[in-house]
């Protein structure tokens, strides 16, 4: 940090000393700067990515080599989850939710959302800063304090909570069920309160700043697709993260205060529980309320960043911009119709299973016509194939490859066969973990010159991708086979069922991936925290982008522009435009004498 | 340890690539421009042949999986829905490998076609009402007509009709074990609640509701080829799922409800061991099995037992720490080997019988009145606690 510092104070320029006066500590830590906002959700992301991921690890480890004795277990775990570097199966279960909780919560949500939602909507949208900094600071500092409650909840006696990331009671509630409902899911609990209350003001924010906040000329219709789903994840979260609260809460009542909202007729550990007339389908019900949309407010905002790069390196329009945003629209009304398909078999009437595969299968639509646009949009282009442009390729196409089972998935009939099996973590990993988390990186390789002044190492970027993109196919494709063999999920080994003995090897192939996959992220760490000091730096709009956050200076400053902010004339996709010369018209150009809009 | 010396030679492997680059880097000093990481012509070509091969990598990958991994997915279905399922699973299928062949080819095939270089300009094409109209229309057709035949499919199988002929069977769900409950010569499962679980009435069946008297509790699953079983589902404690793979059956226990579902098995035990495809898996299986006892042998452990298919109930919802190992044996029997298996069963009523008269008769009844008086305290309570909540609420 104080190497950071240093060089920031060294580059800074006098003329903007005298405008704030920032101390070390409202500059770095409580800073109500929106792009040092932007960083502090990055780095956060990124430690919570790191620890997800290995936590990933050690369970498709013990997978693979089934209580194996692993060194690496005994001094991660300690000896009392792996005695002799055996892991035990209450801690197996516990891994598979932190890393459930962290990736799609933490770093997916937070890290993604938080991250690209701050930098770019004043920028994009030219505007000086967020509608209210200080809440924004407080937003993230919120969601630090969950982050560390959680990180905490890893070190109880007992251990974290291990009722799967979905958290379903009776499991959830009674620590007699299992060890890690007693604190360590208080603590879980806590977290994911303190997270929402985070997430709320976060979206709130963004809301009124889309709205308020555009600069003159910047229509509804001129916004970059980029802001188009962040405002519509934004609204999303704030229709469907307060149920979760209320969820949470009320477990926390059935928990702690002897109320029955999900509890009734238990039996358990020799005696029966006072419980009367709750319904754990209840709870269902309000989880994957804010569940399904949940999956949105992940891909969402990937979808945007990759339309934006997309367009940016084949230097053409996205391919129907107003499609575009309808789909959004469309996909973002009915991801708040469609959670009962998590629940076709949870014992709600099977006429609800009915209207719920309806409404899920319909979303199949407007994913359709996202993946041709991009398709699209890519033919005739001038691809520049940066790091970014990569990603987003590989996004499309891992959103292609597990969008398509969720027609199987969503249909009620054949969900029964493959509902919680192996298939679902197939399917899931690749529609929206695989392809959030490449729409985030090629997010970090394009705005990198924005954020940190400098420059990502292309070669080693592109040595990320193809090891990336390889390991992510050898995980997850051979996944859907042992799903169809009807291999459940969450089983801390499958030795007592010789029926699956011949799924073995293909597990070793998938952790083998998983290990390679794992290791290569160490180029892009390597790449990025070396890069924000040593990276090449950056010009003021390296990709030769038109939108508005490459026309302000490359040194940060408060307030985004020096002078006065750019008025808007066109649309963010004059690529190729065939009345200019250039290939790119930025925004803040104003339209030629007798120009013609060319676009709808 | 082999993998952990696996990741310090990837990890070694990482930073070798690391430093090939940053010399490669070193050796660009001098072309000071600051575009040095913007991709070059020269990027560009490479990748976009590496995104040619890579749709190759996709396309064999998909074809080695097929053949290599095919045949472990679940075969022939065991009961009579089990066929809808898969037909329809099979048009999915269909479907699915025609749209992700086309769609990977058409965005890698143009990645490597499009690739750029500085003296392209590229196609201004901003939209077409006519593309947009091409791909809303056909997925919504091609979805119209699944979602039909899934609903079709979906009211079929989920739905009992009342005046069916079918046999009732109870499954009941707790940590860690499965048990099933017949219900006997009237077919009416006699009432019950986890309240008046006692002794070895370990399901809580109601003793006194006259349906109760000849119902019959097992832990292996038997059921008659060719007759519609319909399960009622209870838990115990957490939420189970009842997953039978091979009937392609599966529904959720939920603790204070009874969940349902029906079908008829096809197969017998017996006939589904010698179908072609399962004569080629278990042999498979026992050859891994053989291979995994000889090293367990060398190392001084004992050999693995040979495998012989049997039907299995799984749970299929997290449930605890030994979820991994919740599982119950099912046997479908010919109708008469069914009949024969369940006459030689004696009831539950028979058993608690014998039980208590092995006991002290007056012990049994104390213990009766002591569950009630419990459960009776248990409510008081908690009305007690909702009442003093409500006065402190309305005193604040």
């Amino acid at each position: 940090m104080s190497a950071e510092a240093h060089g920031h104070d060294h580059g800074h320029d006098h003329e903007h000393e005298h405008h704030h006066k920032d101390t070390f500590i409202t500059k770095y830590i409580f800073s109500i700067d929106h792009k040092m906002i932007a960083k502090q959700y990055l780095i956060t992301g990124i430690i919570m990515g790191i620890i997800g991921i290995v936590m990933s690890l050690l369970f498709r480890m013990q997978l693979a080599w089934p209580e194996e004795s692993f060194k690496i277990f005994n001094v991660l775990l300690g000896d009392k989850f792996a005695p002799d570097g055996v892991m035990a199966n209450d801690i197996y279960l516990a891994l598979v939710t932190i890393h459930g909780t962290i990736m799609v919560f933490f770093v997916l949500t937070a890290g993604l959302s938080g991250t690209f939602s701050n930098l770019l909507i004043p920028l994009q949208i030219g505007a000086r800063d967020m509608a209210s900094g200080f809440m924004n600071m407080i937003s993230y500092w919120l969601f630090f304090l969950s982050a560390v409650v959680m990180l905490c909840s890893l070190f109880v006696e007992a251990g974290p909570a291990s009722a799967g990331w979905t958290i379903y009671p009776p499991l959830s509630a009674l620590p007699q069920a299992i060890p890690g409902s007693g604190t360590g899911m208080t603590l879980w609990l806590v977290s994911m309160a303190i997270f929402i209350a985070s997430s709320l003001m976060g979206s709130l924010n963004y809301i009124v700043t889309v709205i308020n906040l555009r600069t003159k000329g910047m229509s509804m219709t001129r916004l970059p697709l980029t802001i188009w789903t962040f405002f519509v994840t934004a609204i999303i979260g704030v229709i469907s993260f307060p149920v979760l609260l209320s969820a949470a809460l009320l477990l926390i009542f059935d928990r702690s205060f002897g109320t029955s909202f999900f509890l009734s007729d238990i039996y358990i550990a020799g005696e029966v529980l006072h419980y009367q007339g709750g319904s754990p389908v209840l709870f269902e019900h309000l989880f994957w309320f804010l569940g399904h949309p949940e999956v949105y407010i992940v891909i969402l905002p990937a979808m945007g960043l990759v339309s934006e790069i997309m367009a940016t390196n084949s230097r053409k329009p996205i391919f129907g911009y107003r499609a575009m945003i309808m789909s959004v629209l469309a996909i973002a009304f009915l991801s708040t119709i469609v959670w009962g398909h998590h629940m076709f078999l949870s014992g709600m009437n099977p006429f609800l299973g009915s209207v719920f595969t309806f409404t899920t299968l319909l979303i199949a639509i407007p994913s359709a016509v996202k993946a041709f646009n991009w398709i699209t949009t890519l033919w005739k282009g001038n691809l520049q194939f940066n790091p970014a442009m990569l990603f987003s390729i590989g996004m499309v196409s891992t959103f292609i490859t597990g969008g398509l089972t969720g027609i199987i998935l969503g249909d009620s009939t054949l969900d029964i066969n493959v509902h919680d099996t192996y298939f679902v973590i197939a399917h899931f990993h690749l529609v929206m973990g695989i392809s959030a988390l490449y729409g985030m990186f090629a997010g970090i390789y394009h705005w990198f010159p924005k954020m940190y002044g400098r420059m990502l190492n292309k070669n080693l970027g592109y040595i990320h991708f193809w090891v990336t993109a390889v390991c992510a196919y050898g995980v997850f494709f051979p996944m859907h086979f042992i799903g169809l063999a009807g291999l459940p999920r969450r089983y801390y080994t499958n030795t007592n069922f010789p029926l699956f003995d011949d799924l073995q090897n293909v597990n070793v192939l998938i952790t083998t991936f998983a290990l390679v996959g794992g290791a290569f992220q160490l180029v892009f760490l390597y790449n990025f925290f070396s890069s924000i000091f040593y990276g090449k730096k950056a010009v003021q709009n390296p990709w030769r982008s038109t939108t508005l956050e490459w026309t302000t200076p490359v040194e940060h400053i408060h307030g985004n522009w020096p002078g006065e902010i750019p008025h808007v004339y066109r649309w963010p996709y004059d690529y190729s435009n065939p009345n200019h010369d250039v290939d790119f018209v930025p925004q803040n150009v104003p339209m030629k004498e007798g120009e013609e809009v060319l676009h709808h | 340890m082999t993998s952990l010396l696996v990741i310090i030679v990837l990890v070694l492997l990482a930073v070798a690539l690391w430093q090939l680059t940053k010399i490669f880097d070193l050796t660009q000093v001098g072309a000071s421009s600051d575009d040095s990481q913007v991709a070059s012509d020269n990027d560009n070509n490479v990748q976009g042949y590496i995104m040619f091969g890579f749709l190759a990598f996709i396309y064999i990958f998909t074809i080695y999986g097929l053949l290599k991994w095919g045949n472990l997915a679940l075969h022939t279905p065991a009961s009579a829905h089990g066929l809808l399922v898969d037909n329809l699973m099979n048009i999915t299928w269909v479907l699915i490998f025609t749209v992700q062949v086309i769609t990977q080819g058409l965005l890698y095939w143009f990645s490597f076609k499009y690739k750029g270089n500085k003296d392209k300009k590229a196609l201004f094409f901003a939209d077409s009402n006519k593309l947009e109209a091409i791909w809303s229309i056909i997925p919504s057709v091609v979805l119209a007509i699944l979602i039909l035949y899934g609903l079709y499919a979906w009211n079929n199988i989920m739905f009992v009709d009342k005046d069916e002929d079918v046999i009732e069977i109870e499954l009941y769900a707790q940590q860690f074990k499965w048990t099933a409950r017949y219900a006997g010569a009237d077919n009416t499962l006699g009432k019950a609640n986890v309240r008046l679980i006692e002794g070895i009435n370990t399901l809580g069946v109601d003793m006194s509701d006259p349906n109760s008297q000849d119902d019959i509790v097992v832990t292996e699953l038997h059921l008659p080829k060719g007759k519609k079983v319909h399960f009622k589902m209870r838990s115990q404690d957490v939420l189970h799922s009842a997953y039978f793979p091979h009937f392609r059956a599966q529904m959720n226990c939920v603790p204070g409800m009874v969940t349902e579902f029906a079908f008829v098995p096809t197969y017998t035990t017996a006939e589904y061991r010698e179908l072609p495809f399962m004569i080629k898996k278990v042999a498979n299986i026992n050859k891994l099995r053989n291979e995994k006892s000889a090293e367990l042998v060398a190392k001084g452990g004992t050999a693995l037992d040979p495998y012989t298919f049997d039907y299995l109930l799984l749970c299929n919802k997290i449930c605890g720490a030994s979820h991994y190992n919740m599982q119950m044996k099912v046997v479908v029997d010919s109708p008469e080997d069914y009949k024969k298996w369940l006459s030689e069963k004696t009831t539950l009523a028979q058993d608690i019988k014998a039980a208590s008269a092995a006991e002290k008769p007056a012990e049994g009844a104390e213990a009766t009145t002591d569950t009630a008086s419990k459960v009776k305290d248990t409510v008081k309570a908690v009305i007690d606690t909702v009442k003093a909540a409500v006065a402190k609420v309305a005193v604040k």
